[in-house]
């Protein structure tokens, strides 16, 4: 189930899902590169939590927005860029041929 | 601008666009390693707009990706012997993953440029397939009320893209998920050495003068044999941390990056201690200890830039009690250090 061993902390992620409002579309488990979502019963429901990486993609492609997690980048230098100017996480990937963020 | 992979043009009803080979020639495989090392810090992009692969009709599929060189690349490339158009976006030279997550790869600039490009009128289906890593800033139900066109999302990789068709559109599992394994995190590794900067030739070479000094006497020749010590020490501690760390990341033990970083910072640092590096009297060893510890552990951290499962809330947890003990560490290390010179 958990790929590589490469599980990040757990018990940290803000993902959450309103199942009230979920339809069942399914998008969220596409988009997830974690496979976070399972669809069962036609309803979503959040299988892995702690695979989650927050990157805000299910809750972007939620039509019913059933789903809202914090989003942004895991990247401490992206921390200490926000730290240093004042401003939320934000990675500088100004280098063309920058993998960052 | 790069332009020498436009083998020919395409009429449309709606213009003439480029097509593209989808093959590389030796200066893309190039550009493709000076890219990845950082060197020359040149800006790898390619115009945004619409370029056709093979003989693309109004039937032919829609591919849509960055306009950073290397994704439309690979994109073309995992194209070969297929008819379809590539729309471009302007996410200013930024691959998809990073673009997405600032939005410059988002809804409104795919929005924009269908409609820039009449995208309605070069095909006759509603159709387009954006990369999955485009969702982090596409949101395919918008783009639908919009345009009118529908998002797919094809597989996380370019490759899985012909596998992606064959099952009609449908990706599997696998295709979906992003995995971090070896070979990828090597591919990452020259950026982490690169992004030092001149940090990580200054300050070895700061360190390097200094080593000259003993009790206020100052000898080149004491520079020479301490000083490469030194310098040795510090460039283990970075490729600990940016190069070790990330080649063994899932058999290293615990969970934060500060924590791996940590421990090779110290199985570094035994393994100078016994070879003859490192320190020579106890102060100086305890100092360069401190010192390679929190290089390692703070470079380690930084991975989580660059890796593909660390969450903006566990980077932040880890970093909040890392990084004032890195810098304590490194700064009482400095400090030894310095001392050491004058007693
Ligand atoms: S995308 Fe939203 S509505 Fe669709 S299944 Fe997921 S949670 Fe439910
Ligand atoms: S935020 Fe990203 S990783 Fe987390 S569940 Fe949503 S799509 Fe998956």
């Amino acid at each position: 189930m958990i790929m590589n061993g490469l599980v990040y902390l757990t018990d940290v992620v803000t993902l959450e899902l309103d199942k009230e409002k979920c339809n069942g579309c399914g998008m969220c488990m596409i988009v997830c590169p974690h496979a976070v979502f399972e669809i069962e019963n036609r309803k979503a429901l959040i299988r892995n939590k702690n695979l989650c990486m927050e990157c805000g993609a299910c809750e972007k492609n939620c039509p019913e927005e059933a789903i809202h997690v914090r989003s942004g980048v895991g990247c401490a230098a992206g921390i200490i860029n926000g730290l240093l100017r004042g401003t939320e996480p934000t990675c500088d990937c100004s280098g063309p041929g920058s993998n960052c963020c | 601008m790069e332009k020498g992979f436009i083998v020919g043009q395409t009429i449309t009803s709606s213009g003439t666009f480029p097509v593209v080979s989808t093959l590389w020639s030796n200066h893309d495989r190039w550009n493709t390693i000076k890219v990845r090392w950082s060197i020359g810090r040149m800006r790898y992009t390619v115009e945004p707009g619409i370029y056709g692969v093979g003989t693309p009709d109004e039937n032919s599929r829609v591919f849509v990706t960055a306009n950073f060189k290397l994704s439309f690349d690979h994109l073309r490339r995992a194209l070969n012997g297929i008819n379809a158009w590539i729309l471009v976006l302007n996410t200013r030279g930024i691959n998809v993953w990073c673009a997405a997550g600032k939005g410059t790869f988002g809804t409104k600039e795919l929005v924009k440029r269908i409609r820039a490009h009449k995208l309605e009128n070069v095909v006759s289906h509603r159709k387009l397939i954006v990369p999955q890593f485009g969702a982090v800033g596409v949101a395919a139900h918008e783009v639908k009320k919009l345009t009118g066109f529908s998002v797919i999302y094809g597989p996380v990789l370019a490759r899985d893209i012909k596998p992606f068709l064959d099952a009609g559109m449908k990706a599997t599992q696998e295709m979906r998920r992003v995995e971090f394994p070896l070979k990828e995190r090597m591919k990452l590794i020259p950026v982490e050495i690169m992004n030092g900067g001149y940090w990580a030739l200054l300050v070895p070479l700061a360190f390097f003068i200094i080593s000259g000094l003993q009790s206020m006497d100052y000898s080149i020749g004491r520079a020479v044999s301490k000083g490469s010590i030194a310098v040795i020490n510090l460039f283990a501690a970075y490729l600990s941390g940016c190069a070790l760390t990330p080649i063994l990341l899932p058999w290293i033990p615990f969970r934060r990056f500060a924590l791996k970083g940590l421990v090779t910072g110290l199985g570094i640092s035994a393994i100078l201690f016994f070879t003859g590096f490192l320190g020579c009297t106890v102060p100086e060893n305890i100092s360069w200890l401190l010192m390679l510890a929190a290089i390692s552990s703070f470079m380690a951290m930084n991975f989580t830039g660059t890796s593909t499962f660390t969450s903006l809330s566990g980077v932040q947890k880890e970093m909040k009690l890392a990084l004032p003990l890195q810098i304590i560490a490194a700064g009482l290390g400095l400090i030894g250090w310095i001392v050491t010179r004058f007693i």
